[in-house]
């Protein structure tokens, strides 16, 4: 942004890429998209691409980690050297181990988990491409990801970012309107059904009144987001798309029993040739032990 | 109870390639099918998803300006990194880069770098002064075995559609700005093989590599060059077993390439 002209949304009544004030950007979930993971999404969020995958409930190791009244849920947030402008640099910084915490201690109240003792819920999710809300991101496709892996939940967790940039209160903050001179981030999370705010965080200042609008835009963001974990979720979960798996297993159990078959018939057909040549030479030999009578 | 299912998916791995057959019913010298989706993360100089059978891996380039090394002002240099994600097989964990990260990474990096294939005098800005470092950073997000040759398709994938970022009077990036496009003079791929059961079989899935005796990769170039080998895992080729690796891999990558340019665009 050019530091002359100074832009004021209260004026333009537009944002930056056209968006509404209230409007989140163009957003997409898919589920079950990591065969080797018990449960997994991947969501495509404005230019925000996430990868989100749940191994477990499973032995918590080292066994000093283990809680005997409930799983730990051990949720990892970490970005792709390539995800964001500047090339970042492998492994964890002191902002991938906040967002880890954070996002395990969100998760946390809509696991049962104590119907898990002493075991861990490894929760992880990777950054591939980003664009301000990249944590929003992770925590909604995670839910997605803890639901797909069928672990016993009270709700999910939707989550969005909201805050203030030139002068407005505004849903979905891009990078953009991230770096305003009066910028205000806000992730935050609720249980949906509830209503109960799971995650909130805040930077930027922020009046008592300014609060109350944001607060209120959040949850009804968070609302949208809702509706689209639902619906991915429910198309994982039709019966067309349960069959359809069904059917594909199937075929593929048959595919490879044919092939053993062939397989075994011709194991037979050795056998058989072993065992004909057997007899023959047991033939044989009794011929020629005859003939040496 | 996992080690156990394993064990016996080994055993039958090693029993069916005895006679001469894959679990997946695949030949032994049959590669895998695979797709690649090209810049999809717009914050890399250039990306790709390769989806071989069911192992999945994502990789990016970023390119970031440096001072070139003493002993060659006049070059720039490629880095090649590779991660395990705990996200891709409930065997992996986080922690320092692992001994598997470090050999893949390696022997991707040394197929692409040997091969010449980049003209690194070509990423120089300044000589002595200023040079571009390309970051080839590949992660796998699924894993079902031969990150080898799912981590060097999308390197030539990424390569081959990375764009080389503009730079102002003091040769600083400008962002979101492009200027001019990495050329490959040639194009090497990795082929690898596992020895099970005493037979050689190419792209190995996950269960075929932990029923491997030993495990061979090499790079090979369109023009008829090999640019890298690696011999892994704790067995033994006979000589002959690696001549029909090296000439098996020169056939199957071929073909890789053929696929390859074709799904991004360049013939």
């Amino acid at each position: 942004m050019s530091k002359e002209e100074v832009i004021d949304y209260k004026k333009t009544k537009k944002r930056l890429d056209g968006r509404k004030m209230d409007e989140i950007r163009p957003l997409s979930i898919k589920v079950g998209v990591i065969p080797n993971a018990d449960g997994s999404a991947y969501l495509e969020w404005g230019q925000n691409k996430v990868y989100a995958a749940v191994y477990g409930p499973r032995e918590a190791l080292p066994k000093h980690t283990q809680n005997p009244y409930k799983a730990v849920i051990k949720a990892v947030y970490r970005m792709a050297s390539f995800s964001v402008p500047d090339r970042k640099r492998p492994g964890p910084n002191r902002r991938d181990h906040e967002i880890s915490k954070v996002l395990s201690e969100a998760l946390e109240k809509v696991v049962f988990v104590n119907q898990f003792p002493n075991t861990e819920i490894a929760v992880m999710v990777e950054v591939a491409d980003s664009n301000a809300g990249s944590r929003v991101a992770c925590l909604t496709a995670a839910a997605c990801a803890l639901a797909d892996a069928g672990i016993p939940m009270r709700d999910l967790v939707s989550a969005v970012g909201v805050g203030k940039a030139f002068n407005e209160i505004v849903l979905d903050l891009n990078k953009d309107e991230e770096d305003a001179p009066d910028a205000v981030d806000v992730p935050l999370a609720i249980m949906p059904t509830t209503g109960e705010i799971v995650l909130l965080q805040m930077d930027g200042l922020l009046t008592r009144k300014e609060w109350d609008a944001v607060a209120a835009l959040g949850i009804k963001g968070c609302q949208q987001v809702y509706e689209v974990q639902k619906k991915a979720l429910t198309e994982r979960f039709t019966v067309e798309e349960l069959n359809k798996k069904a059917v594909e297993k199937a075929v593929g159990v048959e595919k490879n029993t044919k092939k053993e078959v062939v397989l075994e018939k011709k194991v037979d057909k050795v056998d058989k040739k072993e065992k004909e040549s057997k007899t023959e030479k047991k033939g044989k030999d009794s011929k020629s032990k005859k003939v040496r009578k | 109870m996992r080690s156990t299912v394993l064990e016996y998916d080994i055993s039958k791995v090693i029993e069916l390639a005895r006679v001469g057959k894959r679990v997946d019913g695949r030949a032994l010298d049959e590669m895998r099918d695979f797709t690649i989706t090209l810049n999809k993360f717009e914050n890399a100089e250039g990306s790709a998803i390769v989806q071989l059978g069911e192992t999945q891996v994502i990789s990016g380039i970023k390119m970031l300006v440096d001072k070139p090394y003493p002993d060659n002002p006049n070059e720039g240099a490629i880095s090649v990194g590779a991660e395990l994600l705990p996200l891709a097989h409930g065997d992996y964990e986080y922690g320092p880069p692992s001994m598997d990260e470090i050999e893949v990474a390696r022997v991707v990096d040394r197929g692409l770098r040997e091969s010449k294939a980049i003209d690194f005098t070509k990423l120089c800005i300044k000589e002595g002064e200023a040079a571009f470092v390309a970051f080839f950073d590949f992660y796998a997000v699924n894993s079902d075995g031969n990150l080898f040759d799912a981590g060097s398709i999308a390197g030539i994938a990424s390569f081959l559609n990375a764009k080389i970022p503009k730079l102002d009077e003091e040769n600083r990036i400008v962002k979101q700005e492009y200027a001019g496009k990495i050329e490959l003079k040639r194009i090497p791929l990795l082929t690898t093989f596992v020895k099970v059961g005493g037979r050689i079989l190419v792209d190995p899935t996950y269960i075929e590599e932990k029923a491997a005796e030993a495990r061979f990769s090499v790079a090979t170039t369109d023009d008829g060059f090999m640019s890298a080998m690696q011999k892994g895992v704790g067995g033994s080729f006979t000589l002959e077993e690696v001549n029909y690796m090296i000439d098996t891999g020169f056939k199957v990558a071929n073909e890789t390439r053929k696929k390859l340019l074709k799904m991004v665009g360049k013939k």
